[in-house]
C-alpha cells in the first residue's frame, strides 16, 4: 500500500515502507560516463575492495565522443584501461547513455538503477527506480552493491484531456516546470499519470520523468502499464516476465490536475527552465543555432517529426541546424527510411550519436551573443558554450519550424500545411 | 573565522563550475575556476577559512561531482544555505566538504561579513554583526560520514551496513 516509490522500495526491501524511512538498498544497475566514471573509478580505487559483481555496472562514452581534445581522449583511455583490468561486461559506445540503458534492456518496471548522471530519472518512464548521484557513491555501489535512500513523499501530476495538433509531451512537460519551478520537485517523488499519460507511447512517455530533474525531482515515475511491457517486448531484449507495480491507496503530498487540451507550445526562456512562456509571446526572436538531440527528444519518433517538417524545404541560410540522434539503433531506422537524407538535403548537420551540444564541448558550441533553441532539458546559463549566449527550450516540432525561418516560430502551421 | 562570500538562488553546477572545466578532476585544478562566471574574484580571493554562503536550492543541476570539490579545492570552511539540491546535498557530505542548513543565518549575513563556524557543534556566528544560529542537525548516518571525512574514508575503515545501525 503507498505511493508508487514507496511500492518500488517495499518491493526491493522486502517489507513495507513509508516516505521519510531511510533504506540501504541492493541496486540493480549502476550507470556512468565518461565525464563520471574517471572520479567513480577513484574513489573506488580509495576504497580498496573489490567490485561486488560486474554484470550490475554499465559504463557509457557519450558526453565527449569520439573525444574533442587531449584531456577527454586521456579521460577515455582510463575508463577503457578499467573496463579491460576488470573486464566489465556492460561497456557501451552507441548514444546517449539514458537511452542505451532503454534500449539494451537493463531498465525495467520496479527495478533500482542509479547513474552518475542527474537525467538518470528518465528510468522511471518504465515505472523503474531511476535517480542520479554523484560518481563517489558510484564507485561506492561497485564495491558494496548497495546505496541509501530516503523514501521520498510524493508529489502526483494528474494529466488529463488530449493535446492539439502541435502540442507535445515536451510542451506539457516545460509547462508543467513553469508551474512548479525549478526547486518544486526537490526530495520528492513526481508521479505522472491520468489519462493523457496513459494515452502516450513510450517515446512521449520518456519526457515527462527525463524532466523531472529540472525541478529537482529525485525521482520521476509513470507506473508500468500495456504500453510498457508492449515496449520491453518489442523494442528492447529485457526478459520478463515483468511486475507492473502501481500505486496502491496512495497518500500524496500534493496532486496537480492539469488539463492538457487547452496548452499551445510552450518554451522556457534564456536562463531559467522555470522561465516558461507560451511561445506566441516569444515568437520572432532570432535564433543562430536549432540544435535537435539529447536524451529528452532525439528518438526516432522526434527526428520523424523534424523530418516530416523539413522534407522538400530548405532550413534558413544563416542558421545552424545540428541533429545528433540520441543512439546509432536510432540513427539507422533514420537512415534505412531516409530521414537522415530528408535532413541533409533540407540543410542540417547531422552528426553522430551521444550528448553532442547539449553540454557545451563539442558539436555545436555557441558563440558569445548568439541564441540556440533546442530539444534539450536544460538551459542554464552557458551551458552549450559563451556565457553570453541564450539557449530556450522547445519541442521537436517547434525546433524544426524554427529551423525554416531562423527565428521561434510556431509549428502549427506547417503541422497544418502537411496535413492538407 | 573567515569572510563570507554569497550567492543566490538556485546556483547550479554550471555556474560553480562549467562543464567545459570538467576534464580534470584534480580539486586544485578545478577550484581556479570554481564561480568563474558568476563571481570571477572568488576564486583569485577566496581564503582557507572562508564560507559560502547560498540561496535556496543550492547546488541544482547535474550530478556533476566536480562542483563540490572545485569548492572545497578552494579551501572554502564550509557551506550555509537555507536548502540544497539532493545529488548535490549528497555529493558534498560524500567526499567531506561541510554543508550546513541554516536559513537565519543566510538571511543575516552579507557579503564580506566576517563569519565564524562551529563545525562539530553547527553553530554559526557572525562576528561582524554578533549574532549567533543553529544550523539543523544532520541525520545520524549523514553525521557518520561526515564524521569520517566522507564515505570512501568510512568505507576503508567499516561496512556499508554500518551506516544504517543505530540511524534515526
Amino acid at each position: 500500500m503507498g505511493t508508487l516509490i514507496e511500492e518500488i522500495f517495499s518491493r526491493k526491501a522486502g517489507r513495507h515502507v513509508q516516505a521519510g524511512e531511510i533504506l540501504l538498498l541492493d541496486v540493480d544497475y549502476i550507470m556512468s560516463h565518461d565525464n563520471t566514471t574517471p572520479l567513480a573509478i577513484k574513489a573506488f580505487r580509495e576504497i580498496g575492495k573489490p567490485i561486488l559483481d560486474k554484470n550490475r555496472i554499465v559504463l557509457h562514452l557519450d558526453h565527449a565522443y569520439p573525444a574533442p581534445n587531449v584531456l577527454a581522449a586521456e579521460n577515455h583511455k582510463k575508463i577503457i584501461e578499467f573496463v579491460r583490468e576488470q573486464e566489465l561486461p556492460h561497456f557501451h559506445r552507441q548514444g546517449v547513455c539514458h537511452q542505451v540503458m532503454i534500449e539494451e534492456g537493463y531498465i525495467t518496471p520496479g527495478a533500482i538503477v542509479i547513474g552518475a548522471d542527474s537525467h538518470s530519472n528518465t528510468y522511471g518512464a518504465l515505472g523503474a527506480f531511476g535517480a542520479g548521484l554523484g560518481s563517489t557513491e558510484i564507485g561506492v555501489a561497485w564495491a558494496t552493491g548497495k546505496c541509501w535512500f530516503k523514501v521520498p513523499e510524493t508529489i502526483c501530476i494528474e494529466l488529463t484531456g488530449e493535446t492539439q495538433r502541435g502540442v507535445y509531451a515536451k510542451d506539457v512537460m516545460i509547462y508543467i516546470a513553469g508551474l512548479l519551478g525549478m526547486d518544486g520537485g526537490t526530495y520528492r517523488s513526481v508521479e505522472f499519470g491520468g489519462e493523457y499519460i496513459e494515452s502516450l507511447p513510450m517515446h512521449e512517455r520518456i519526457v515527462f520523468p527525463n524532466m523531472s530533474t529540472e525541478i529537482g525531482a529525485k525521482c520521476g515515475l509513470i507506473a508500468a502499464d500495456e504500453v510498457t511491457i508492449n515496449f520491453l517486448e518489442t523494442a528492447t531484449p529485457a526478459k520478463g516476465p515483468f511486475e507492473a507495480l502501481y500505486p496502491v491507496n496512495p497518500r500524496y503530498e500534493r496532486v496537480f490536475e492539469i488539463d492538457v487540451s487547452t496548452l499551445a507550445p510552450q518554451v522556457a526562456c534564456h536562463p531559467d527552465v522555470d522561465h516558461v512562456k507560451p511561445l506566441e509571446q516569444v515568437e520572432g526572436l532570432e535564433v543562430n543555432e536549432v540544435y535537435i538531440g539529447t536524451c529528452t527528444n532525439a528518438r526516432y519518433e522526434d527526428i520523424e517529426i523534424v523530418a516530416n517538417m523539413l522534407k522538400g524545404k530548405k532550413v534558413n541560410p544563416l542558421t545552424r541546424v545540428i541533429v545528433t540522434p540520441a543512439s546509432e539503433r536510432i540513427y539507422k531506422k533514420a537512415m534505412k527510411n531516409g530521414l537522415i537524407e530528408i535532413l541533409m538535403d533540407a540543410g542540417c548537420t547531422v552528426t553522430g550519436t551521444g550528448c553532442g551540444a547539449c553540454i557545451g564541448r563539442h558539436g555545436g558550441i555557441l558563440a558569445a551573443g548568439e541564441r540556440a533553441l533546442t530539444t534539450m532539458n536544460r538551459n542554464f546559463i552557458g551551458r552549450m558554450g559563451s556565457p553570453l549566449s541564450e539557449i530556450y527550450l522547445a519541442s521537436p516540432a517547434t525546433a524544426a519550424a524554427t529551423a525554416l525561418t531562423g527565428h521561434i516560430t510556431d509549428p502549427r502551421q506547417y503541422l497544418m500545411q502537411n496535413a492538407e | 573565522m573567515g569572510k563570507a562570500w554569497t550567492f543566490g538562488e538556485n546556483m547550479n553546477t554550471d555556474e560553480i563550475i562549467p562543464g567545459r572545466f570538467n576534464i580534470t578532476i584534480d580539486p586544485l585544478e578545478l577550484a581556479k575556476n570554481v564561480f568563474c562566471e558568476v563571481k570571477p574574484e572568488y576564486a583569485k580571493n577566496v581564503q582557507p577559512g572562508d564560507v559560502i554562503v547560498g540561496g535556496q536550492n543550492f547546488g541544482c543541476g547535474s550530478s556533476r561531482e566536480h562542483a563540490p570539490i572545485a569548492i572545497k579545492g578552494s579551501q572554502a570552511k564550509c557551506i550555509i544555505a537555507p536548502s540544497y539540491a539532493r545529488i548535490f546535498f549528497r555529493n558534498a557530505i560524500n567526499i567531506g566538504l561541510p554543508i550546513l542548513e541554516c536559513p537565519e543565518a543566510v538571511a543575516d549575513i552579507d557579503e564580506g561579513s566576517e563569519v565564524d563556524v562551529n563545525l562539530t557543534t553547527g553553530q554559526i556566528t557572525n562576528v561582524t554583526k554578533g549574532s549567533i544560529y543553529q544550523a539543523r542537525a544532520l541525520p545520524d548516518f549523514v553525521l557518520k560520514i561526515a564524521d569520517a571525512g566522507g564515505i570512501v574514508n568510512f568505507l576503508k575503515e567499516h561496512d556499508i551496513e554500518e551506516l544504517m545501525q543505530n540511524a534515526e
